[in-house]
């Protein structure tokens, strides 16, 4: 059924912090590890030690450059995957129903033997959040690990997508952001949480925190190579001078 | 956006098939009984283009085979509303068109209906792309109606050119063929301003994308992936604005200037089958042009990322 619900019981979702996050792209890869032996077809790479490699990935980390006005750039990683919309345009697009916004906790999934892979919901995704997949037809997204997150075959701890596992700086973090007194919305009110693209009107779950700006402001880059050139001083200072003279 | 050759043809196909069937669905008003041949024919290239433009659509799709299943979510997607109004249409016009044809039964009830229907399923292809918030380019109302308007003078001239090639003309056919000529003119001026519109300012930055406008200018340091990927292969296409406008001109000057003279020069003369025929062939060209632009200059809000 692809017309949404009007609301759902739990809000699941991510929140990411860029001040955080190294840029490491452990969570692509275990991400793609993960989904590629779970829920639905497997993740494909076409090509992959080719001239052209491409491949079906529902996670992935861009870093940008932010330029403020007055300061030096800084470094930005941006990692990006579904950020389970509550008005998932995906979804309301989905000629066949394959694509749904579960009533239950938010989820955006899509019912992979439904889908007639016509692409209609990635072109409707502003994010870029979905892929189809070369080999099998039909459209990836992240599932939030949802065969994971209630898992009961698994260690309690480990019962939270595999991007947040996996990830060694922390900067990943799961939970129920229709709760305010959730951790993850605590922490969304503590650090001003963001969405993406508000503009787009999809209301995205997924927040991101903001880095941290520079602290300091240094007015002229300073030459590092200037830094290493030897500098003789005395009879050395002159013997170097001397010659440097003679050509 | 990438332009796919199936769906640029799809488009282009069923629109001139709907449109020629929406106007023997009209015709069923005002003129009695044709020559078979002229029905004949008239029929199978409206029911040709359109079920040709429509089998066009599902090459490229992932799975052609579950294709039925994109009839079932009429409620929320135009794509589904699109395929259900298509098979309705064909259903209904079918009878129609034998009702006409084989029977002598020009039902008007029956035409309007079909009439109705074709524009309909017209309008949802262009609603398709209209409700695609992600595309600036494409998300307005005034794209269904470039769509529609496309579509009725698509069919004006062939139903022109077939008029002409099956009856002994005695007179020169004025009204018919001012009305083709104002059909064209109206659409593509609604084109010209669909174009004048479009070019503006993006909703979606890299700014907004990232939400770190407020710190800075936001710039692509490194991309996530060293290869391509299906994002890049679908929404990575954007035609420079340079090669788009000499397009447009092309666009304008086969859909629209040489059909008219063509059509002017049909009016009086003998050939007029034969000019009429250019006039449709150098409308169906603009339009495959037009069709192609429609892709090639919409710029999707994912790019904001890369
Ligand atoms: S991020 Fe894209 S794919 Fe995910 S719910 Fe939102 S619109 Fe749909
Ligand atoms: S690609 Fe599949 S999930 Fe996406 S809109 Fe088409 S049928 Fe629905």
């Amino acid at each position: 059924m692809t017309q949404l619900p009007e609301s759902t019981d739990r809000k699941l979702g991510l929140v990411i912090d860029l001040d955080t996050c190294v840029g490491c792209h452990a969570c692509v890869i275990s991400c793609k590890e993960w989904n590629t032996g779970g829920y639905g077809a497997p993740l494909a790479d076409t090509d992959a030690y080719g001239d052209d490699p491409s491949g079906t990935f529902l996670n992935r980390v861009h870093t940008f450059e932010v330029k403020p006005a007055d300061k030096p750039a800084m470094v930005t990683h941006f990692p990006k995957s579904c950020l389970h919309c509550e008005d998932a345009p995906c979804v309301t697009v989905c000629p066949t129903g394959a694509s749904f916004k579960r009533s239950e906790d938010g989820i955006v999934l899509v019912h992979e033997d439904h889908c007639i892979g016509c692409g209609l919901c990635a072109w409707a995704c502003p994010y870029g959040a979905r892929e189809m997949d070369a080999v099998e037809k039909v459209m990836k997204k992240c599932t939030l690990c949802v065969d994971r997150i209630y898992n009961e075959n698994i260690p309690e701890e480990d019962r939270v997508p595999s991007c947040v596992r996996t990830c060694p700086a922390g900067a990943r973090h799961f939970g129920d952001l229709g709760d305010a007194g959730s951790d993850v919305s605590k922490l969304v009110a503590e650090r001003g949480g963001f969405d993406l693209m508000p503009e787009q009107g999809t209301k995205p779950v997924n927040k991101y925190l903001p880095p941290r700006p520079k602290q300091q402001s240094l007015d002229e880059p300073v030459n590092l190579a200037s830094l290493a050139e030897p500098k003789a001083s005395g009879f050395l200072g002159w013997l170097d001078g001397a010659l440097e003279r003679l050509g | 956006m990438h332009p796919a050759y199936s769906v640029i043809f799809f488009t282009v196909a069923s629109g001139a098939g709907l449109g020629l069937l929406a106007f023997m669905g009209l015709g069923a008003l005002s003129v009695g009984a044709q020559p078979m041949p002229f029905m004949l024919t008239t029929f199978g290239i409206a029911f040709a283009l359109t079920i040709g433009g429509l089998l066009s659509s599902t090459f490229h799709l992932g799975h052609p085979e579950r294709a039925w299943r994109a009839m079932t979510q009429w409620r929320s997607s135009w794509l589904s509303r699109e395929g259900v109004f298509a098979i309705i249409t064909l259903i209904v016009g079918a009878i129609f068109a034998a009702l006409w044809t084989f029977m002598d039964i020009g039902s008007a009830i029956l035409g309007i209906i079909t009439a109705i229907l074709s524009l309909v399923t017209v309008w949802a292809t262009g609603m398709i792309y209209a409700q695609i918030k992600a595309v600036d380019l494409w998300h307005r109302w005034l794209t269904p109606v470039c769509y529609l308007l496309f579509s009725v003078a698509g069919g004006m001239i062939l139903f022109l050119f077939l008029h002409a090639a099956f009856t002994d003309k005695t007179e020169p056919v004025w009204e018919l063929s001012s009305v083709a000529m104002i059909a064209l003119l109206v659409a593509w001026v609604v084109k010209v301003f669909w174009w004048m519109g479009g070019d503006k300012s993006p909703t979606s930055t890299p700014e907004s994308a990232t939400g770190l406008g407020s710190l800075g200018k936001v710039r692509l340091l490194e991309r996530p992936h060293t290869g391509s990927n299906y994002l890049l292969g679908e929404m990575g296409f954007h035609i420079g604005r340079k090669h788009a406008r000499k397009l447009r001109l092309i666009a304008v000057m086969l859909g629209a200037v040489l059909p008219i003279l063509l059509i002017l020069l049909a009016i009086p003369a003998p050939f007029d089958a034969l000019w009429l025929g250019l006039a449709v062939l150098a409308h169906l060209a603009g339009m495959l042009v037009e069709r192609w632009l429609f892709f090639a200059e919409a710029r999707h809000a994912v790019m904001s990322y890369y």
